[in-house]
C-alpha cells in the first residue's frame, strides 16, 4: 500500500545539521576565526562586501565562514541582512581625488603628479605555489618605506578635461534613484546602470567586458587611471548643518579613456568609462569601467552593433548572481505537478502522432 | 517566535510599499505592477514574491496554510510555514478550509474558496509574453497596447503542429477582457477555479512584479472557437481516495512500469478519507 511521503520537516532539520557539520570540518583541525579570515582571506571579503553591497568586513568574513567559502552564498546571505538595516539617509559623494591612495597606476602616461605607486599587486609575480606558505609560521619580511610623500595624486582624467580633449560629465541635478528601494525600470540611465554593475557578478561583469575587448561592441579602453586607498565617508547632518566624517573606506577606482571619433553633434574627443567598488577589486573596477561605456553607446551617438555588452536590459537584469543563482537553483525544488501535465500532453500527442502514422500506412 | 524582526519579518514601510503595489494590481486586475522587491532570507525562485505578498497581508489574527504542489509537507512549504510561524506567530493549519491566507506554488486547492481567504501565489516569470518576446521594454508595450496577436499565433502554430494547444501548465488567461495574464505554472486543470470568490495576488520577487485577481473577476483561459481549452487530467481515480475531480500526481511504484495515481492535493485527499489533514 502506498503512503504519501511525509516528514519534509525532520529532513529540513537533518539536512541542517549535517550541514553544520560539514561546514566545520575535521574537528582535530583549529577552527578559522572571522579575524582570520577578514585578515588573511581579504580579498574574499572584499568580493562579498561589493557584491553584497554592504561595507563591513567582519560580517563579510562571517559570511564567508558560514557559506563555507561559497562567495556567492556568502553575497547572499549579507544581502538578506542588507535589507533589514533601517536607512538613517545617503552620505554625501565620496571624494576619490582625495583618496589615501596604496596603488595608482595610470596606462596612459608615463610618470604624472603624484607619480606611479605600485602597491600591493599581483602583477608582477610569478605564479609559482609557493611552499614555503604551507609551513605555517613563516615570518613576513617588512616592506620597505619610503619617505611619506604627501603629494596631492589629481585624477588622470583631470589633465585630459584641462584640454577639452576628454567629454565633461554633467553633475546630475538629482539624487540617484536607488537601485535597492525602486524596481528597475528600462531604459536604466547611467547611475542606475553604475549600482547595478557595482553589485553585479564579477565573472559575469569580467565576461562581458572581455567580450568587448575580442570585438563585441568593441570601445578601445585605455586604463587612464586605477587607484586603490581609503576614502573618508562623509555625511550631511540636517541638525548641525554641515557634513561630518562617519567612517573611512577601501575603494578601487577605474577610469578608462576610449576612443570617441565624434558624431554629427560631437567634435572628436575621448569618452569615458567608470568603476568603482568596495575595498581591493582591480578585476571588477576595470570590468565595470569597460561595460559602462559599451552601455554608453545610445547616449554618444555610436552605432548598436547589436552586441550583448551594449544591450542593458540584457546586461542589467543578468548581472545579479543572487538573483541569478536562485533562479537557476529552483529548478531543484519540485516541479511533478507541471511534469505530470506534461506527460499527459506528450502521451495524448504522441498517440495522436502514432495512430496518424498507422493510418497513412494502411493506405 | 524571533522578537528582534518586525511582524511578518519585513519592516512597515516595506510593507506599505507592498500593499500599495497590491491594491494598484486589485485596481488593474491582470496587470504587472513593478514593486521594490526585497532581498529574503530565502533564495530568489524559492518564493520570494510570495513570501512578500503573504507578510505584507499577514495579520497577528490570521491562520495560514503553505502548499507546493497541492501538498503541505513538500520541503518548501514545510520552510515557509516554519517562516511565518518563527517571524509573525500566526496560527497554521494544513486545512484549506481554516486558512484565511494559503500562500501557494503550482496549484489551486481543489476545495472552493470562499471571499473571506486570500490566495497568494508564487511566481517564477510573471510576464505571459517572456517566451515570445524577451525584452521587458517590448513586453509592457504590447500590453499597454492590448497587442497579443503574437500570443494568438503560438496558440495556432501549436494547433498546426500538434493537433491541439501544446501548453500544459501556465496556461495564459485573459483578465476582465483586458490583460492577457500569466497563472503562474498551474496545470491549466485548475484554470476554470481561477474564477473565484477568494482574492488571487501573485508575487514575482526576482522579476519585481505583484499582480492580483479580484473576487469574481473573469479570467477567460486562451482559446479558439473551434479548439476549446480543454482543463484536462489524468484518466484516473485517486488510489487513495477514489476521487475523480481532483488533480492527481503520478507515483512510480516500482521498476517495471508500476505505478498510480493520487491526488496531488494532500488536505482534499485526506479529508475524503476522513483523516486527519495533519
Amino acid at each position: 500500500m502506498y503512503v504519501a511521503v511525509k516528514g519534509g520537516e525532520r529532513a529540513i532539520d537533518n539536512a541542517h545539521a549535517w550541514l553544520a557539520e560539514e561546514r566545520r570540518g575535521a574537528p582535530d583541525v583549529a577552527e578559522l576565526s572571522i579575524a582570520q579570515i577578514r585578515e588573511q582571506l581579504a580579498l574574499a571579503v572584499n568580493r562579498v562586501m561589493a557584491e553584497g553591497s554592504l561595507y563591513d568586513p567582519d560580517l563579510a568574513a562571517l559570511a564567508i565562514k558560514q557559506a563555507r567559502g561559497d562567495m556567492i552564498e556568502a553575497i547572499f546571505l549579507i544581502r538578506a541582512y542588507r535589507t533589514t538595516l533601517p536607512r538613517f539617509g545617503a552620505s554625501d559623494p565620496v571624494e576619490t581625488g582625495a583618496m589615501a591612495c596604496d596603488r595608482r597606476i595610470s596606462a596612459t602616461y608615463k610618470d604624472l603628479p603624484g607619480g606611479q605607486v605600485l602597491g600591493p599587486t599581483f602583477d608582477y609575480t610569478h605564479r609559482l605555489l609557493d611552499f614555503a606558505l604551507a609551513a605555517e609560521g613563516g615570518e613576513v619580511p617588512a616592506p620597505a618605506t619610503g619617505a611619506a610623500d604627501a603629494e596631492d595624486m589629481p585624477h588622470v582624467t583631470g589633465f585630459l578635461a584641462g584640454e577639452g580633449l576628454i567629454q565633461g560629465e554633467a553633475e546630475g541635478a538629482e539624487t540617484p534613484r536607488d537601485l535597492t528601494r525602486e524596481p528597475l525600470d528600462f531604459p536604466a540611465d547611467r547611475p542606475l546602470r553604475l549600482q547595478a554593475l557595482a553589485r553585479g557578478d564579477e565573472g559575469f561583469v569580467l565576461s562581458m567586458a572581455y567580450s568587448t575587448q575580442r570585438g563585441y561592441g568593441r570601445n578601445h579602453p585605455f586604463v587612464g587611471e586605477l587607484r586603490v586607498g581609503i576614502v573618508e565617508v562623509e555625511m550631511e547632518i540636517p541638525e548641525l548643518g554641515f557634513a561630518i566624517g562617519i567612517g573611512e573606506m577601501q575603494v578601487t577606482e577605474c577610469e578608462t579613456v576610449n576612443q570617441f571619433l565624434g558624431s554629427k553633434s560631437e567634435p572628436p574627443q575621448f569618452t569615458r568609462g567608470y568603476g568603482l567598488v568596495f575595498g581591493h577589486s582591480e578585476r571588477k573596477a576595470i570590468s565595470m569601467a569597460l561595460v559602462d561605456r559599451a552601455l554608453r553607446w545610445e547616449e554618444l551617438g555610436e552605432d548598436d552593433s547589436g552586441a550583448p555588452a551594449q544591450d542593458s536590459e540584457f546586461v542589467l537584469s543578468h548581472a545579479d548572481n543572487v538573483q541569478a543563482t536562485g533562479f537557476l537553483e529552483h529548478i531543484k525544488l519540485p516541479h511533478y505537478v507541471d511534469f505530470q501535465s506534461e506527460l499527459e500532453l506528450i502521451r495524448r500527442i504522441r498517440a495522436e502522432a502514432i495512430a496518424a502514422g498507422a493510418r497513412e500506412a494502411a493506405e | 517566535m524571533i522578537s528582534h524582526y518586525n511582524f511578518a519579518y519585513l519592516d512597515e514601510q516595506t510593507k506599505r510599499m507592498i500593499r500599495r503595489a497590491i491594491l494598484k494590481g486589485v485596481a488593474v486586475p491582470g496587470y504587472q505592477v513593478p514593486f521594490a522587491s526585497r532581498e529574503m532570507p530565502m533564495p530568489y525562485g524559492w518564493g520570494t514574491g510570495g513570501v512578500q505578498v503573504s507578510a505584507a497581508c499577514l495579520t497577528p489574527g490570521d491562520t495560514l496554510k503553505v502548499i507546493d504542489q497541492g501538498a503541505d509537507d513538500t520541503t518548501n512549504a514545510v520552510s515557509i510555514r516554519k517562516f511565518f510561524e518563527r517571524t509573525a506567530g500566526v496560527a497554521v493549519t494544513e486545512r484549506t478550509a481554516e486558512a484565511s491566507i494559503i500562500q501557494t506554488r503550482h496549484r489551486i486547492p481543489e476545495v472552493p474558496l470562499t471571499e473571506d481567504q486570500i490566495l497568494v501565489y508564487q511566481v517564477p516569470m510573471p510576464e505571459p509574453l517572456r517566451f515570445l518576446e524577451p525584452r521587458e521594454s517590448e513586453t509592457r508595450k504590447m500590453h499597454a497596447l492590448e497587442e497579443y496577436g503574437l500570443m494568438h499565433v503560438k496558440l495556432y502554430e501549436d494547433i498546426a503542429r500538434h493537433g491541439e494547444i501544446a501548453t500544459a501548465y501556465n496556461y495564459p488567461v485573459k483578465v476582465e477582457d483586458r490583460y492577457v495574464m500569466s497563472p503562474s505554472p498551474i496545470p491549466k486543470f485548475d484554470n476554470p477555479k481561477l474564477e473565484s470568490p477568494a482574492l488571487q495576488l501573485f508575487g514575482a520577487g526576482r522579476e519585481q512584479r505583484i499582480y492580483a485577481l479580484p473576487p469574481h473577476t473573469k479570467a477567460v483561459s486562451l482559446d479558439f472557437e473551434d479548439y476549446p481549452f480543454d482543463p484536462s487530467r489524468a484518466d484516473h481515480p485517486c488510489a487513495l481516495c477514489g476521487a475523480t475531480d481532483s488533480y492527481l500526481d503520478e507515483v512510480i511504484t516500482d521498476d517495471a512500469g508500476g505505478r498510480m495515481f493520487v491526488c496531488s492535493d494532500t488536505d482534499y485527499c485526506a479529508g475524503r478519507r476522513g483523516e486527519d489533514a495533519a
